[in-house]
């Protein structure tokens, strides 16, 4: 039996929006024939090695067209890791290089481990003896990357909502399995009815979450953006806009938003931390004070900084030192409220500024809210902005666990419709049980029998 | 005085469940080997539930059997009542137990050991293992006889150090008021053995004249009766069953417990020992499901030749006149005299990650370790322990190469690796859920699964083997005729499907698929299957759970398919864990203690990661070119 057939994102991500996604395995060539439409409807597997291919990437259940690539072609042995090898050159951005990856896990690759290109070349006896140790290293500090980011990065909330839904199949799983271990135990009896609709019940749940995964807001990270601004300029109001519902605070009185607020969305496929902060300005109040200490703390570490200004003020000394703050930052200069009689001068701001970062909306009104949407957009896809290539990776990583979750699931009500017994539900329910644990980085181990004698009064 | 009492091949100290299955072993495999139990009418003595089998623990004795022990012949030649569990589940959980005369189950072990040839067994107690240069060579008794040996196997169960107590009452004895043996934990902790105290509990016997049966359900065995063995015959086994009873506790009950709880050793902070979970006593089942009405007893005969019954469900350490109290507050037992009082008893064991997969001593040559002194609870995992022992006993005598059963292979497989892997904080108790591959790993099957490793090993028969191979072929073949048998959508078929209430036929179909439906089975479909030979019950009954579930069976293949690449991918038994470039401390540690002998058993140590087993795979392959 061979090794599994494995795939991951082989570029960096955002920078130029071009991206390779590599495929390494005896699947390789079969599971790429599955997703792709060759223009001139060559079957690779049938193609000599070491040959490029034009085509697109197709959903083979939705037929919806991912995206046009060139597949590199690459039979082993003569690979990096001696395997037969995929390499599929797309340039649709992030987005699509997330899906056309989603779309070779569904077909049969598994996602590569960390280093675990390096370590099949190495074990397939591709790299000599004396990078043994190098090797080793590549391991090690791509499995600190991904360890560093994929359970901080799962966000508070859902990582307890996937942690109370793994609790709830647990129960589950410790009710049918004291039932077996225990059968002359008098506890209440879970009827195959009660099974289905818990089932049934997780199964939406986990659907749920897979959508969430879509929309990449399972990751509690993004591109590090502050909102920055005089107090009543609208920050909170951008927040709530971008979010499109009323999270912050927003009042007319100044210095309503006492402290930093974090919001994750993603526009237009690229992920956002949005901070919205206290409006900086002189201030004797001591806890506000403790909110512009944190917005001058948190704009250091951004990527991007959003200066919102007021148009219906005049720029003051405030702004000026707003600039000075964010001296060799990537901004954008935001000028709100455009609705209203104009009073800034914005010849003050080009002191600052180049024209091109500069763009004018109306907050209130809507107005220009899809320019800058856009511009975020460009700004991502033109490298100007990067983020860590490992929040995709996660992103990836979690919906692949709860897609087989979701699988797992399904069997578990299919074999009730086929009135199979107990033993052969259990199985499934603890696949998904499995599954869910690898996006919050916890094992089964001995949980399950915790969990029985917790839940029932057993024993001799 | 010392003096010298001369050369055996084999010593196995104590003569428990876990003692009898290595001696036999290692004697039928024809090496001399000397027994010694603290007292020669303990012999497979069963000290707490009268009973063998049950869910899981089935399992285990139906693959102590098929691999050539004896635990499943002797209780089917001395049960008093059977019964097959979970039949209204699946195939993989169907359990046998069979409740034991207690007094016959020890006497027929006895004799067995008795007229085995190359086995002897001797009244004594073990206070050292000689050991020279890491090897063992032989033992010293109490009395000063000093044996020298090739292997020892140590099977104390629960009497190092033991201490009986109930209520402000304790005993330093061992189970049933034998002796403890205080001496042999003192030699293993100066050999350097890591030792635990463990605590485990039974309930009081009370006289059988003393209980009102007509207050009680009555549960009797099986019409039925399938044999432990595989080479039982079904009509052997046909005697007068005895019926168990079952009653509950009530209100009345939990209130005395409750109000004497200062008075339990084990409250009171008096037991220092780790129980079991699975094995909790009444009293903590009180106090840790408070709010649980009632809780079910079981009586159960314990011989024929006694009027003793046991009080499952009761185990407790509460004082005597509380015993006595709370069990008369059951129907049935309301003038019911106690024979013998309940207790806890706390004993010395070993931490089991000092054991190889074959149960030897990683550090000690020749000195192997069995039963409830390696951590384990019940006496069909000492007994599959003890077999395990002893085969590997003899095999290393034989300069063979050692004999492990993986988890994809066996209930036993799990159990040790379970034991010597992961190790274990409280006694540990087999259970079905701890197998991964349990579609796989059914009691039904052990005989098609384990035979021929018998056999190979030389404690099964080549008649018995043959019988196996045969019995693979018949199903083999019975499988494949009802895959080729089509059947078309006569009336007499369409007839037969309303019957059954089963969906009639558009089109023709094969038997196999039909025999898939929940509503029908292999005996229902003889009816309208014409070419069909008498098979023998067994077949019959392979044929129908391999088709029934061939679609869950087959993904578990697939499953252990995967499993296997990593457990055959062995590490060398020279690695020097702090010569593996970059691997993290805790895992160097963990992986030195338990020494893993493949990277999948490495795979399941708690402390070492995915990222751990990647560098250790690289590593052994530069150890591999370099070489």
């Amino acid at each position: 039996m061979m090794d599994p057939t494995i795939a991951a994102i082989a570029t960096p991500l955002g920078a130029g929006g071009i991206g390779i996604i590599r495929m390494s395995g005896q699947d390789a060539l079969s599971i790429a024939d599955k997703v792709f439409k060759s223009k001139s409807k060559k079957v690779l597997q049938e193609q000599r090695s070491h040959t490029i291919h034009y085509g697109w990437i197709i959903d083979p259940d939705t037929e919806e067209v991912i995206d046009e690539v060139l597949m590199m072609l690459m039979k082993g042995p003569n690979t990096y890791t001696r395997e037969d090898v995929i390499e599929i050159n797309c340039h649709g951005g992030m987005i699509v290089i997330q899906k056309i990856l989603q779309l070779l896990l569904k077909n049969g690759a598994q996602l590569a481990e960390p280093g675990e290109f390096t370590k099949r070349a190495f074990l397939n006896g591709r790299i000599d003896l004396s990078q043994a140790e190098a090797v080793i290293d590549i391991i090690n500090a791509q499995t600190e990357l991904s360890l560093q980011s994929s359970i901080s990065q799962l966000g508070g909330t859902l990582s307890q909502k996937v942690k109370n839904l793994r609790q709830e199949l647990l129960e589950m799983i410790a009710h049918i399995e004291a039932s077996i271990d225990y059968p002359e135990y008098d506890m209440e009896e879970l009827t195959y009815e009660m099974i289905q609709s818990k089932t049934e019940m997780l199964l939406d749940q986990v659907n749920d979450f897979i959508r969430t995964a879509d929309t990449g807001r399972m990751i509690r990270e993004g591109i590090q953006t502050v909102i920055i601004g005089k107090p009543n300029v609208g920050k909170s109001s951008l927040l709530n806009a971008l979010l499109r519902e009323q999270r912050a605070i927003v009042t007319d009185i100044p210095g309503t938003t006492r402290d930093v607020l974090e919001e994750y969305i993603t526009i237009q496929g690229v992920p956002l931390k949005l901070m919205d902060t206290a409006g900086i300005r002189e201030t004797a109040d001591v806890v506000e004070q403790i909110g512009v200490e944190k917005s001058k703390e948190w704009m250091t570490k951004s990527d991007l900084v959003l200066v919102m200004m007021d148009a219906s003020t005049k720029f003051t000394t405030e702004d000026h030192e707003i600039f000075k703050l964010i001296e060799g930052k990537r901004c954008l200069v935001l000028i709100n409220k455009t609705d209203l009689p104009r009073k800034l001068d914005i010849k003050q701001v080009f002191a600052y500024v180049d024209k091109e970062q500069i763009l004018e909306l109306s907050v209130k009104e809507g107005e220009g809210m899809d320019q800058l949407e856009n511009r975020l957009r460009e700004m991502f896809f033109a490298g100007e902005i990067n983020v860590k290539d490992d929040v995709f990776i996660t992103n990836v990583r979690h919906k692949d666990a709860l897609v087989k979750a979701k699988s797992s699931l399904e069997t578990v009500l299919e074999t009730i419709e086929l009135e199979m017994p107990e033993d052969c539900l259990s199985i499934d329910l603890q696949s998904a049980y499995e599954y869910l644990g690898e996006i919050t980085g916890e094992t089964v181990g001995e949980s399950i029998i915790h969990q029985i004698f917790s839940q029932f009064c057993l024993g001799k | 005085m010392k003096y010298d009492a001369g050369k055996v091949d084999v010593i196995v100290i104590g003569g428990g469940h876990a003692g009898c299955e290595a001696a036999l072993a290692t004697a039928r495999l024809g090496f001399s080997t000397l027994v010694f139990a603290i007292s020669l009418d303990s012999i497979a003595m069963m000290p707490c539930n009268p009973n063998i089998g049950g869910t899981s623990k089935g399992h285990l004795v139906r693959e102590i059997d098929a691999l050539g022990g004896e635990m499943g012949k002797n209780i089917d030649k001395t049960y008093l009542q059977s019964k097959m569990l979970n039949t209204g589940k699946g195939p993989a959980v169907h359990s046998l137990r069979a409740q034991a005369d207690k007094i016959r189950y020890s006497l027929e072990m006895k004799k067995t050991l008795e007229n085995t040839e190359n086995l002897r067994i001797y009244q004594g107690e073990v206070t050292n293992i000689l050991v020279e240069s890491q090897k063992v060579i032989g033992v010293e008794t109490l009395s000063g006889a000093i044996y020298t040996c090739k292997a020892v196997i140590i099977a104390t169960g629960t009497y190092l150090k033991a201490r009986c107590i109930f209520g402000e009452t304790s005993v330093n004895s061992g189970p049933n008021g034998l002796h403890a043996a205080n001496h042999l934990t003192e030699c293993l902790k100066n050999l350097g053995v890591e030792i635990y105290r463990f605590k485990t509990g039974t309930p009081a016997r009370i006289d059988g004249k003393t209980i009102d049966f007509t207050k009680m359900e009555e549960q009797p065995g099986d019409q039925e009766i399938v044999p432990f063995s595989f080479g039982t015959s079904r009509e052997s086994l046909n005697r007068e069953q005895i019926s168990c009873w079952l009653t509950y506790t009530n209100e009345k009950t939990h209130e005395i417990i409750r109000n004497n709880l200062h008075r339990s050793p084990l409250y009171a902070g008096e037991i220092k020992g780790t129980g079991a979970r699975y094995c909790p006593s009444i009293e903590d089942k009180i106090v840790r499901f408070a709010d649980k009405e009632r809780h079910q007893v079981f009586l159960e005969p314990e011989s024929e030749y006694n009027n003793e019954w046991y009080v499952q469900g009761m185990s407790s350490s509460l004082p005597e006149d509380v015993q006595r109290d709370m069990l008369r507050t059951l129907p049935g037992l309301e003038n019911c005299e106690i024979m013998r009082v309940g207790y806890a008893i706390e004993y010395d064991c070993l931490n089991p990650l000092q054991l190889k997969p074959t149960l030897e001593f990683q550090n000690i040559d020749g000195l192997f370790s069995a039963g409830q002194m390696n951590g384990s609870s019940g006496y069909e995992e000492a007994a599959a322990q003890g077999l395990i022992a002893g085969i590997n006993a003899a095999l290393k005598l034989q300069g063979k190469d050692p004999f492990i059963l993986d988890r994809s292979e066996g209930y036993i497989g799990v159990l040790i690796d379970d034991l010597v892997t992961k190790g274990t904080q409280e006694p540990y108790r087999m259970m079905t859920s701890r197998a991964e591959y349990r579609l796989l790993l059914r009691q039904d099957n052990a005989d098609l699964r384990l035979t021929e490793r018998g056999y190979e090993i030389g404690l099964i028969s080549k008649e018995r083997y043959e019988y196996v191979l045969q019995k693979k072929q018949q199903i083999k073949e019975e499988i494949e005729r009802l895959k080729h048998t089509n059947v078309g959508t006569s009336l007499s078929v369409q007839n037969f499907l309303v019957k059954y209430k089963s969906t009639p036929l558009k089109s023709g179909t094969t038997l196999a698929e039909l025999l898939k439906r929940p509503e029908l089975d292999y005996d229902k479909l003889k009816e309208i299957d014409f070419e069909r030979k008498e098979l023998p019950w067994d077949v019959q009954e392979q044929v129908n759970i391999q088709i029934k579930y061939e679609g869950y069976i087959l993904r578990q293949m697939n499953q252990v398919e995967q499993f296997k690449k990593l457990e055959t991918k062995m590490i060398p038994v020279d690695i020097d864990y702090d010569d593996v470039y970059s691997l993290r401390i805790e895992a160097k540690q963990k992986l030195n203690q338990v020494r893993p002998l493949s990277i999948g058993q490495a795979s399941r140590i708690s402390g070492v990661s995915p990222a751990d087993i990647s560098v250790l795979l690289v590593y052994l392959e530069q150890y591999r070119r370099r070489k």
